[in-house]
């Protein structure tokens, strides 16, 4: 027969490259692998960074030597040695741009390469780009447009120089340098990342986004970012990764903290689609991230992520309900094929009154893969009238790989309301045999089917994103079926 | 333009067909009829090519080309065409989505570019009319929530949307209101043309009011145990099953 049978598919999923694939060929600055005080200080050197930056720096490191690498997600991996590991890698090249005409030609073929050419984006999409390449922002579009605004968006190393004030209040405030063994690694040797501002009763116009990659060989990346959406202000902003394909496990351990001021908002998006290992499970990134945003009164932070690449994930995006009135929402699609691991999901915490929050996460499992979603949802003492929504739909593919689910609550306000909702599903031979009658070939009934389960974590997306982010849906999956 | 050439097909071992023959030719009209669990619906899924099915012996021929090695969807851009007697719910996925997709899948198999979106537009606002179709009702998630009988009338829609060569309507009827079942019928009518032909399998002679057959064949235990003309469904209607077997 000329159909795939279940092992066809079985194998051709197996075969399936890792689209993105590639190396670029930039001489990059590579720091010696190992991690002590000296690598601290010599990262914080390099970056010309001001003394307090180089002892808030150090403060971290010697809090992440006393801790211990957490191992309660439901993940199994080699656990990395953080001594062979090089904390620094920066295209040689690091111009300080004002167009792209300046940009290394061999960076923007990357680019293209990865269908994100920045001149695309910016006529067609309207969104200015930071892009971090291995650890460096290389270049800021749009910036003047932003700046007209007060927008300040950058890279976090420029900003550390040009607004010291703004990023000593807010840096660490939200994901403190204690908080968990990556939060504090990333303290010690975060390389570079992001810094957004947006002023007091402005709407940014555009699409903020940063794309970060993964490029040499043997290198950590580590990106902070900050963004800070001052009173009655709206951002929305995207981030996109993907990094080449490698045997050895590369290790992405990023900090994001958001902060919303009374009756801010702030929309952020995440594509995230680092190298997920081959069929047989080698090779990938471990991608541990902390992110977290913090609500004043009314104010409302929204996470959207699709998760489709990396060996092990480990990453809650949170939101603190600090203030009255505060809303905070999480909208997941996490695909995990072959042998990859998600364990991924929120934390919301409520701590005012009439905070609300709502949960709504997708987990699509195939190959051999486990896919688990944590979420805390917090209702604090004097948080009166909280509410909750939370969704949890997982959907399965053949019969080796798993789904998880793992809602933790706490309510200490009795009137708090709270509501979970999950389900599990397989995509089921019916409904492939009703799309191939339909002139549909399984592949793309897969994709169709997956694309509806995840029809409303999609349409959070900005218009943009939402059809890449599908079409990554479709890559990632392509060949399994059950 | 069909031919089946003493089918036979099994289930888990379990054999079901035993040995169906039926030749079908361009612009006819077959009416199946037979008891519960004859194997009228496992007739149509193998025509349409479920692998489930395994074929043990015979085979099925369309337009002069064995069927045997093509895959359901291959068939499918042949022109076969299966109006399931349970419709699958496809949550998420509207049947505006739906059908772009099966028209633009088809079209690739046949080395066509995609129907343009204001074409697409235009054909779907079509074919919707002349089903009595609102219009809400495409932008819905594919069957999830339908009645039976918008399940149904679903079905004809993408068939009218597919106009396939050859179209197998299994248990079409049922489910549907007097006037619903006018409301299809007229629009099965209205696609019929010399060119193609339509199986329709029921167990009331109502439906054949209006979608006149020229053939009814009764089907019983895995075989064809009466063919004859329209006549025999009033017969059938009359006496039951009972005398034919
Ligand atoms: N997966 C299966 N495993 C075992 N038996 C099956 C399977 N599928 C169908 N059958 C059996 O095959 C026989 C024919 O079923 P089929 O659905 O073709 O009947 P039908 O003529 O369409 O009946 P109805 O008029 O009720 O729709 C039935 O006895 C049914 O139980
Ligand atoms: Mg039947």
């Amino acid at each position: 027969m000329n159909k795939f049978t279940e092992d066809d598919l079985k194998k051709e999923l197996e075969t399936k490259e890792y689209e993105y694939g590639f190396y670029t060929d930039i001489e990059a600055d590579k720091f010696p692998i190992g991690l002590n005080e000296e690598v601290v200080i010599a990262i914080s050197k390099k970056k010309n960074e001001p003394e307090w930056m180089t002892e808030w720096r150090l403060d971290a490191f010697r809090i992440w030597k006393e801790m211990e690498e957490p191992d309660w997600a439901n993940v199994n991996y080699e656990k990395p040695n953080f001594q062979d590991i090089s904390y620094y890698s920066a295209p040689v090249q690091k111009p300080k741009l004002d167009s792209l005409d300046q940009v290394d030609p061999e960076l923007l073929k990357t680019f293209e390469k990865l269908g994100i050419s920045i001149d695309e984006q910016k006529r067609l999409s309207n969104v200015a780009v930071d892009i971090v390449v291995d650890s460096v922002s290389v270049a800021t579009t749009f910036k003047k447009t932003l700046n007209e605004k007060g927008i300040i968006f950058m890279p976090i190393s420029e900003a550390i120089q040009e607004h010291p004030e703004l990023v000593k209040k807010y840096l660490g405030t939200i994901v403190p340098k204690t908080d968990n063994f990556y939060a504090a690694l990333n303290s010690a040797v975060f390389s570079d990342g992001s810094f957004c501002y947006i002023p007091k009763g402005v709407t940014c116009p555009m699409e903020l986004s940063t794309y970060f990659r993964i490029n040499e060989g043997g290198t950590g990346q580590f990106e902070r970012t900050l963004v800070i959406a001052d009173e009655d202000s709206y951002v929305s902003y995207l981030e996109g990764c993907t990094a080449p394909a490698r045997d050895e496990n590369q290790l992405h351990a990023a900090v994001v903290e958001l902060i919303a001021l009374d009756d801010a908002e702030i929309k952020y998006s995440t594509v995230q689609n680092w190298f997920p290992g081959d069929a047989e499970g080698k090779g990938g990134v471990y991608n541990f991230v902390t992110k977290r945003g913090l609500c004043e009164k009314n104010s409302k932070i929204s996470w959207t992520q699709v998760e489709t690449g990396s060996a092990v994930t480990w990453k809650y995006p949170s939101c603190v309900l600090k203030g009255d009135n505060s809303v905070g929402e999480f909208y997941s699609i996490a695909v995990t094929n072959n042998f990859q691991q998600a364990d991924t999901g929120t934390k919301m915490i409520h701590l005012g009154k009439n905070t609300k929050s709502t949960i709504i996460s997708k987990g699509v499992s195939a190959g051999h893969s486990q896919n688990s979603y944590r979420g805390l949802v917090h209702i604090g003492p004097r948080a009166k009238n909280a509410r909750n929504f939370s969704q949890c739909d997982s959907l399965l593919m053949g019969n080796l790989c798993g789904a998880h689910t793992f809602p933790y609550i706490e309510a200490k306000n009795k009137t708090a309301q709270i509501e979970h909702e999950a389900t599990t599903s397989k995509i089921g031979e019916d409904q492939l045999f009703y799309c191939n009658q339909r002139g549909i070939d399984t592949e793309k009934a897969i994709a169709l089917i997956v694309n509806g389960f995840s029809k409303e974590v999609l349409n959070k997306l900005p218009m943009e994103f939402a059809v890449e982010a599908q079409k990554l849906l479709e890559i990632s999956l392509e060949g399994s079926v059950g | 333009m069909l031919e089946v050439k003493n089918l036979h097909a099994s289930i888990n071992d379990k054999e079901i067909l035993k040995g169906i023959n039926l030749n079908i030719k361009p612009g006819e009209v077959h009416a199946i009829m037979g008891p519960n669990g004859s194997g009228k619906s496992t007739l149509s899924a193998v025509v349409a090519g479920k692998e489930e099915y395994e074929v043990t012996d015979g085979s099925v021929i369309l337009n002069g080309e064995d069927l045997d090695d093509l895959a359901p969807e291959e068939r499918a851009h042949k022109g076969i065409f299966l109006s399931f007697q349970y419709p699958v719910e496809i949550p998420g996925v509207t049947v505006t989505n739906f059908i772009k997709t099966a028209i633009n899948e088809s079209r690739k198999a046949k080395g066509l570019e995609e129907l343009p979106a204001k074409d697409m537009l235009k054909l779907i606002r079509e074919k919707a009319d002349l089903l009595e179709i609102d219009r809400k009702f495409l932008s819905r998630s594919l069957n999830e929530g339908f009645s039976g009988g918008e399940k149904k009338r679903n079905e004809i829609f993408q068939m009218a949307m597919l106009e396939p060569k050859l179209a197998i309507l299994d248990e079409t009827d049922s489910g549907l209101d007097i006037d619903a079942l006018k409301i299809v019928a007229n629009g099965v009518n209205k696609l019929k043309s010399k060119d193609n032909a339509v199986i329709v399998i029921t167990h009331y002679q109502r439906l054949l009011d209006y979608i006149v057959p020229d053939f009814v064949h009764v089907l019983h235990n895995g075989k064809i145990v009466k063919s004859g003309g329209k006549e025999l469904a009033f017969e059938l209607e009359e006496k039951g099953y009972d005398w034919l077997k």
